[in-house]
């Protein structure tokens, strides 16, 4: 039965996204204070939603996919296109103050500076269309280790690797929330 | 843009956090939307590929759709209403019904964290979005992915990718809102 393909995922895609536009507008990180002051290390919402999202998230991927109920959808670790993208896209995502999902979501809030750089995201994504042919021989070419996951390259096992960082995350949130509520 | 109107109107607003919820459960939310997706649509949570078909349409416009055909990178990721896009569609529905619902939407040109730093010029507000976002683009463009395709949707698989490019991303922000932010 699953997974849906052709018009029935088609028609079930706005709905996924309609859920995910919802949940950032609630979690606040359609406000480009939240973003711009995680940044500034002074509110750790985005922080508190993604690792939240990422543990939530990639325990019960684990578990399905070994039921065989999903598929692994991991993509090539190029690492000279994520370190020196990712190094890009930080300075990008302070002088926007939104990520591109956060940004087209923030529009629907009514941020016309979002809408803003949203035409400057089309203007970005042009200048990569255009700088792709170079990219791909000079930079893509660079580094490429495959698809593989932090369990491949560490030798630890993903289940393990889970409850690691789940534990790291309830400890460092923990001492978080106790500093923000003395703070407060 | 009645520009003097909005920081009284966001000043408080800002305080009393309308329709805000836990973000730990926003998280566990975009969580467990993972789940949904990676059974139903074997599709995961991304948001600049869409981007990126959106502006192969746009430079058709200007250069012809024959020139944007013959684009290496464009010929991989041709303009059409696919699952991405209509994703990327519902996303701005779902954060515009949220906002409205808890009466959190609001016109904004200028947000208070920027405003305080630089002050309340428009222009000069979405002049730095524009490259804000240009600049995001393109460096999500080069990782493959943004903070929701790259960071959490590849991160929760424990991909390298993810990984990678969450410590970039994280690093170069960092550093860039502390130089555009810190006091001089």
């Amino acid at each position: 039965m699953f997974p849906l393909t052709g018009t029935n995922a088609l028609i079930l895609a706005p709905v996924f996204g309609f859920a995910f536009g919802w949940l950032l507008q609630r979690g606040r990180v359609t406000s480009y204070d939240v973003i711009v002051n995680q940044l500034r290390l002074r509110d750790f919402t985005v922080l508190k939603i993604m690792l939240t999202a990422i543990i939530v998230g990639g325990i019960g991927v684990l578990f399905l996919t070994d039921a065989g109920l999903a598929r692994w959808a991991i993509r090539d670790a190029n690492m000279g296109g994520a370190i020196l993208g990712g190094l890009l896209f930080g300075v990008g995502m302070v002088l926007y103050g939104y990520c591109p999902g956060t940004g087209f979501a923030a529009i629907g809030t009514g941020s016309v500076h979002a809408a803003v750089g949203a035409g400057g995201m089309i203007a970005g994504a042009i200048a990569y269309a255009y700088a792709f042919d170079w990219l791909r021989a000079n930079v893509l070419s660079w580094w490429n280790l495959g698809r593989v996951t932090l369990a491949d390259v560490t030798g630890i096992p993903m289940l393990a690797l889970y409850a690691g960082l789940a534990a790291f995350a309830v400890a460092f949130f923990w001492w978080l929330e106790t500093r923000e509520a003395r703070a407060r | 843009m009645s520009d003097l109107a909005l920081p009284t109107a966001a000043a408080p607003r800002a305080e009393a956090r309308p329709g805000r919820l836990n973000p730990y459960l926003v998280g566990a939310g975009i969580g467990v939307l993972s789940w949904v997706v990676f059974v139903v649509v074997a599709a995961p949570i991304g948001i600049t590929t869409a981007g990126s078909q959106i502006a192969g349409g746009v430079a058709a416009l200007a250069v012809g759709q024959e020139a944007v055909n013959a684009n290496a990178y464009w010929a991989r990721h041709p303009m059409r209403l696919d699952y991405g896009t209509l994703f990327l569609i519902g996303t701005f529905f779902g954060a515009l019904a949220s906002s409205l619902l808890n009466r959190s939407f609001r016109f904004e040109t200028v947000p208070a964290v920027w405003r305080e730093r630089f002050g309340g010029s428009v222009p000069l507000r979405f002049a730095v979005a524009f490259l804000g976002g240009a600049i995001a683009m393109f460096g999500a463009r080069l990782a493959n992915g943004c903070t929701s395709g790259n960071g959490i949707s590849q991160g929760l698989q424990l991909a390298v990718v993810g990984w990678v490019f969450l410590a970039a991303m994280f690093a170069s922000g960092v550093a860039t809102a502390w130089l555009l932010f810190r006091k001089s």
